[in-house]
């Protein structure tokens, strides 16, 4: 049931195409405008409720609903996987309300709406990322009011970020935040590039796609157009660092991707593997294959059906 | 840029009211590079509140300040942009507040206090500004191995020599001092006097500093303004006031110290 | 084993089948209808339109049921179904004064114009739990005689509002008059839900908010507020309850047309008093009103509005109930569970980020420990 790519059936009658109704859908397409034009800027907009909770992407959601149209072929994933059980369940909502295409093929989405990952396969020039923002004010743990953290980023008082990145090298000897790191877009405004893992953060400098951030609850869009600086903060002395791995993919063998730790048994006999589910079934289509990937106790991972497993058990 | 001598503070005409109560009525002085000025009277005389617009923080209700800035030259305290005051007030403008905790973050330790200032004009370097820290530390006299503590873990002596080091740290050409001994006792204020006296003749600082205490005005200021309801009653160097007032209302003040 | 994400498409529509089943119940048992929740459970339907933020019985009752229960997820669901719906017509202001009056209470007055009446109240009633009930029950008629309702739907002069007797002597402001006199009157009226919020709010702003807030919180902050944690010397002026009519003026008309009628509660609380020696005091006030029968959501939001008027007050604000933007910003329960309860995604791969560094961290902290320990040994 992973075929690559669907045609779902058509928009289940009743709805409006993309559920929200147009008036909603221009209003957000003007916030994604205002946004797109100061980068890294958090644009306010009336965020309506949806059909799922807050928290569980309704600002992605009312972003992606505003911007396909029946040309769009669409991706969901969470933490880096198309069959989390949120990305199914959002994507069944597209499938339902706008009968859009959707695929698992990085390669070929046009829109790819996102919790907590960037695909490792390079973005390319008309692709649009959506993601989903929990808090989008990076500010928001040093000043936990919002009138000013308006006024800090207005003014450009960014100090106050500096003095926790400090905080953290005279306590621990290194900055201690692994997601959600700040970055500094176009020069100008600081951002929180969601709760991605520092890891993707290189991915949004210089990036070709459009990148939007939806945040629901918190009611903020704000965007980075393409080929946009993105620089994340740091200090001369103490630069920021990617995490790395001893090893490799167990599946794939990649040595360039964020990898899952999994425990396997009780024994806490652990194996690494891609994040990006897509990037991982693409490399071992080509062949390419990592330490465990024979390994028939854990062919839940590779696809094989359930039955393969009872056989084996 | 002109060489010749210029005032660093020009004063016109300053005035506050709240509501129909006078805070401070018609103030007008200069300030020269290097100088102490001390503003002495009893409470409620109006003295914070001049601090106050002479520092940017209050906006007068009519009057002006004019200020040469290093980096804006020459400037209307009140008049310029929102974003240029907030920087001065981070840089070349620094304020001594009476109790420190107004003018230090709790929640961050003592070198994170002195290197946000650093950080907010664009230090990026977390070994210079760790240095930098500690070379000021040594300068108000805290141990080098505090830098990593919380204010809240300081004595208030300490504190206020924290607050005094964040604001020098940045280079000010002028600093702002409200009561800096007021709530200490009695020998920890006399160290700070002295450390002040030293750090100012040392730095060529200029300052204005309110205090209703004369003993600290004598050992500090050059120039003193007496103040009373609002206005100033009397002005001239410190020890012409102090030893000769010509005022009542300063000869009052004079003859209510206790003598040693 | 690891299962945990495969899979996932088909796992759903399992525990989809099976909450269903669940909801059910035993099938000897006869099925709940919507009427018997709508008729029986009505104070759990008016609690969901007040926080859903819509006013159908039926609908709340339905949502109720299709909850199991769960009054703050039948709220969801009947705030994603408001999302839908198309905004035809802003009503008139409601007019309380005309309400056909089913309970009305002041504790300010022993006795007040048009009387009081206690309604259709739990208060007065023993907390016994009452095993008859559990075997059927026919009630017995309240007493005959007295009509059940007060007021302009009996033909009566309407019933006059404590608080404006109050006002007529000066003794409390009218409302939308605070400092800035008739000025405020005349801006338009905020919309929470079609402009996103800012700060400072104005008290339009606030009051809508709080009408949708969630009970508890609203509860817990008033509490808070009798108990010393902000300044609050509050009085009952008047609480009501019972129908009012709501009308709207089409454009197309020119007139008014009365579309129905709402049950509504309202209270106005009269709270400490301002003023000084030269300025003559007077009473501040509180205001609650909601769909429905909430009698203790009126009564605390009115506590919660008179916390938050701190600022236009010139008060000290340093209790809960009085910052604004802690009570505005959580105080919608649909926002708080959905931010909640979304720990339970998958969050494994922020989690793996800080694993790899801790453990990093901890490898180098206990070399230098082992190379420290060598080094003396060595010496």
């Amino acid at each position: 049931m992973t075929a690559a790519t669907q045609t779902p059936p058509a928009v289940e009658a009743g709805y409006n195409y993309g559920y929200l109704n147009e008036q909603t859908k221009r209003m957000i397409r003007r916030a994604i405008l205002k946004a797109v034009a100061i980068p890294g800027y958090q644009v306010p907009f009336a965020g309506r409720e949806m059909p799922m909770p807050y928290g569980w992407g309704t600002g992605g959601i009312q972003l992606s609903a505003s911007i396909l149209g029946p040309e769009d072929v669409f991706k969901v994933i969470d933490q880096g996987a198309d069959d989390t059980t949120n990305a199914v369940s959002i994507r069944k909502f597209f499938a339902k309300v706008t009968g859009v295409k959707t695929t698992e093929r990085t390669g070929d989405a046009t829109v790819i709406q996102t919790r907590h990952r960037i695909p490792e396969t390079p973005l390319k020039d008309g692709q649009i990322m959506v993601y989903q923002v929990p808090i989008p004010e990076p500010l928001r743990w040093v000043e936990p009011r919002e009138t000013e953290t308006r006024t800090m980023h207005a003014l450009e008082e960014y100090g106050v970020m500096h003095v926790q990145l400090y905080e953290d090298i005279a306590r621990h000897g290194r900055i201690a935040t692994n997601f959600m790191y700040p970055v500094k877009v176009n020069g100008r405004y600081i951002m929180s590039p969601s709760p991605i893992p520092k890891f993707d953060n290189p991915k949004l400098d210089n990036s070709p796609a459009l990148h939007i951030f939806g945040a629901g609850r918190e009611k903020r869009i704000y965007a980075i157009p393409p080929h946009t600086e993105v620089r994340s903060l740091d200090f001369e002395d103490y630069p920021f660092e990617v995490e790395t791995w001893d090893g490799c993919c167990a599946l794939c063998g990649a040595t360039d991707s964020y990898l899952d730790e999994v425990i396997l048994n009780d024994a806490g006999e652990r194996m690494f593997v891609c994040s990006d589910t897509d990037y991982c079934a693409t490399r071992r289509g080509q062949g390419h294959t990592g330490p465990m990937a024979d390994r028939e106790d854990i062919s839940e991972l590779t696809g094989d059906k359930p039955e393969t497993q009872d056989k084996n058990a | 840029m002109t060489t010749l001598p210029h005032p660093m503070i020009r004063v016109r005409g300053i005035t506050k009211k709240y509501g129909e109560m006078i805070g401070c009525r018609d103030i007008s002085f200069d300030l020269w590079p290097g100088e102490v000025m001390g503003i002495v009277g009893e409470s409620g005389s109006g003295k914070s509140t001049l601090l106050g617009c002479l520092s940017g923080r209050l906006e007068p209700t009519t009057g002006s300040v004019g200020y040469a800035s290093r980096e804006f030259g020459d400037i209307d305290v009140h008049g310029c942009a929102e974003p240029v005051r907030r920087k001065l007030l981070r840089t070349e403008l620094g304020v001594v507040h009476q109790n420190p905790r107004d003018g230090l973050r709790l929640g961050v330790t003592a070198g994170a206090n002195l290197g946000e200032r650093l950080m907010s004009v664009g230090a990026r370097h977390y070994g210079d500004i760790r240095a930098e820290a500690l070379k000021w530390l040594a300068e108000v006299e805290i141990e080098a191995g505090r830098i990593d503590h919380f204010p809240k873990t300081f004595s208030g002596g300490m504190q206020q020599r924290l607050q005094i080091a964040c604001n020098l740290i940045t280079q000010p050409r002028i600093v702002f001092m409200d009561e800096p001994t007021g709530g200490l006792d009695v020998s920890v204020q006399a160290r700070l006097l002295d450390l002040l006296r030293n750090l100012v003749s040392r730095l060529g600082l200029s300052v204005i500093i309110v205090t209703h205490d004369l003993a600290v005005a004598r050992l500090l200021a050059h120039r003193l303004m007496v103040m009373q309801r609002g206005q100033v009653v009397e002005t001239g160097l410190t020890d012409q006031v102090l030893d000769d007032p010509q005022h009542p209302y300063t000869q009052l003040l004079v003859s209510s110290i206790l003598q040693a | 084993m690891y299962v945990a994400v495969k899979g996932g498409e088909q796992a759903i529509e399992n525990a989809h089948r099976l909450m269903a089943e669940e909801r059910r119940g035993e099938p000897s048992v006869p099925e709940l209808t919507v009427e018997q929740i709508l008729q029986q459970m009505r104070l759990a339907v008016d609690r969901v339109m007040s926080e859903g933020a819509l006013y159908d019985p039926w609908l709340a009752a339905l949502a109720v049921k299709q909850a199991r229960g769960d009054l703050v997820e039948a709220t969801f669901l009947l705030r994603a179904y408001r999302t839908t719906l198309p905004r035809l017509y802003d009503s008139l202001p409601v007019d309380t004064t005309a309400m056909e009056v089913r309970r009305r209470i002041s504790a300010t007055f022993k006795d007040i114009p048009g009387g009081q009446v206690l309604g259709p109240t739990f208060d007065y009633t023993h907390r016994l739990l009452d095993f008859g009930l559990a075997a059927g029950f026919q009630p017995t008629p309240a007493t005959a005689g007295k009509s059940e309702t007060m007021g302009e739907g009996n033909g009566e002069p309407p019933l006059s509002r404590v608080m404006d007797l109050l006002a007529e002597e000066g003794l409390v402001d009218r409302p939308g008059c605070g400092g800035e006199g008739e000025e405020e009157d005349a801006r338009p009226v905020g919309d929470i839900t079609r402009d996103p919020p800012t700060y400072p709010a104005a008290r339009d702003v606030r009051l809508q908010n709080l009408a949708r807030g969630d009970e508890g919180f609203l509860l817990a902050l008033g509490y808070s507020s009798q108990r010393g944690f902000g300044d609050n010397h509050p009085f009952a002026g008047e609480i009501r309850m019972g129908e009012v009519a709501v009308s709207i003026c089409p454009d197309e008309l020119g007139f008014e047309v009365e579309i129905g009628d709402i049950t509504a509660s309202e209270c106005e609380m009269v709270t400490s008093f301002k003023g000084s020696k030269d300025e003559l005091p007077r009473f501040t006030r509180g205001y609650g009103l909601s769909f429905g029968y909430n009698e203790r959501k009126v009564l605390a939001m009115s506590l919660v509005d008179r916390s938050l008027q701190a600022r236009e007050l010139g008060e000290d604000i340093d209790a809960p109930s009085q910052d604004e933007e802690f009570v505005l910003s959580h105080s919608d329960n649909v926002e708080a569970q959905g931010f909640v309860q979304h720990l339970k995604l998958p969050h494994y791969v922020d989690f793996q980020a800080d694993l790899v560094m801790i453990r990093s961290m901890r490898a180098e902290i206990l070399k230098r420990a082992v190379s420290k320990t060598e080094t003396e040994e060595a010496a």
